[in-house]
């Protein structure tokens, strides 16, 4: 099932400039592998040495953060939307 | 009624709207705690008195010495009301992306104004702001992002009022800037009445902060750490400008309140989980009034000028 992804400015020159992705995936993880296996210069990005998604990185399916869904685990499903955003500054 | 001595006594005890005729569940109530009720006309009011207090009384801050204090505004609006009443000068770093009327009340009261690169959001200000700091040791840099006493007001003060006012509450929905307001309210609210759950809302800023060089430029407040953000909240997502225009327009249409528009982002994420659950009481936080975003059309341009404008300015 492929995924659309949205990327931040600050990622897509690790990804040939692209805004936007498909990647194929069932779970929230699989579809982080998949960017990552497309193009590696993502994989320090987007993961800490222990494989858990990089501290200044927020994940949403849906525009819902993943850490407080299943993490990792979290499901998506055709027609889901996935988008990658720096964590910055509120207040 | 009381007499008041002074304006920094007319912060807190902020009243609480029902607003559930938006609710989208008839099993669920929607209420609204005014914070823009306050004098400086937000909710960052009560942080800015409870660090200026903590700083006086731990000797931090002493008569005459200059405040330093990055901000999208609103702390800077109210830490620069309260200095301007006890004699202290204040230096107050912004992105240049706030909204004319947010500048204008820094103005008003007297707080000097530094600009940091819009495109670098609040995390220049940030930056910039630590700078100046260490370059003048002889200032008082009171730093909301890491100040106890920024969730601590929560805890000791807004926490409190809600679970006063509204003792059935079972959900509480606050938009997600240095955290100090969900951190500080919700462990309130869970050490109190652990069934609460604490949504966060955020806008999509880090999509339009187009400065960032790399990840490692991130931010996460060390309030959040310190305050276990992580195990605290029950959820957090994004809610984008449209929807939050949309909202702030159906306060006004369906209750006669004239929120600010991350106010509207609340109220969508109230309108969310009023549809996932069976039943319940839901406050959110109206962090401030519509008078600062007027400039924005955010309720007289049509709904996509007016999200072009919201998405160019920082109105969280």
């Amino acid at each position: 099932m492929s995924i659309s992804v949205r990327l931040p400015t600050v990622l897509r020159p690790h990804a040939n400039g692209e805004a936007r992705l498909d990647v194929d995936g069932e779970t929230v993880g699989e579809i982080i592998e998949g960017i990552v296996r497309k193009f590696p210069g993502m994989e320090t990005n987007l993961l800490d040495q222990d494989g858990s998604l990089h501290r200044f990185v927020n994940v949403y399916v849906n525009d819902e953060d993943v850490r407080y869904l299943d993490k990792m685990a979290t499901a998506v499903m055709d027609g889901d939307e996935l988008s990658i955003l720096p964590a910055v500054a509120g207040g | 009624m009381t007499v008041y001595r002074g304006i920094d006594e007319l912060i807190g005890e902020t009243p609480i709207l029902d607003v559930s005729q938006l609710s989208p569940n008839s099993n669920v109530q929607i209420l609204a705690k005014l914070e823009g009720s306050n004098p400086a006309g937000s909710v960052k009011d009560r942080i800015a008195k409870a660090m200026i207090n903590d700083a006086e009384m731990k000797g931090l801050l002493t008569p005459g010495q200059t405040i330093i204090e990055p901000s999208s505004g609103n702390t800077g609006i109210a830490m620069a009301m309260i200095a301007s009443q006890r004699g202290y000068p204040i230096v107050v770093v912004v992105p240049e992306s706030i909204s004319v009327e947010r500048r204008q009340l820094l103005e008003i009261f007297g707080a000097e104004i530094i600009f940091t690169p819009g495109e670098q959001g609040s995390n220049g200000s940030v930056r910039v702001a630590r700078q100046m700091a260490a370059e003048h040791p002889e200032w008082a840099f009171l730093y909301q992002y890491g100040n106890d006493s920024n969730p601590r007001a929560h805890y000791e003060t807004t926490g409190p009022e809600i679970l006063r006012d509204v003792p059935d509450i079972s959900h509480f929905v606050a938009g997600l800037g240095t955290s100090g307001t969900l951190m500080g309210v919700g462990s309130y609210l869970k050490e109190m009445k652990k069934s609460v759950q604490v949504w966060a809302v955020e806008p999509p800023a880090g999509e339009n902060v187009e400065g960032l060089r790399s990840l490692d430029d991130g931010f996460v407040p060390p309030v959040f750490e310190r305050w276990g953000g992580q195990d605290l909240l029950d959820r957090k997502m994004i809610v984008r400008p449209k929807e939050s225009i949309e909202c702030a327009r159906l306060l006004v249409k369906e209750a006669g309140l004239f929120a600010g528009i991350s106010s509207g982002a609340a109220l969508a994420g109230c309108r969310k989980a009023a549809a996932q659950i069976e039943s319940g009481v839901i406050v959110f936080v109206v962090c401030d009034y519509g008078w600062k975003y007027l400039s924005t059309g955010a309720w007289t341009s049509d709904l996509d000028s007016a999200t072009a404008s919201a998405e160019k300015i920082i109105y969280f």
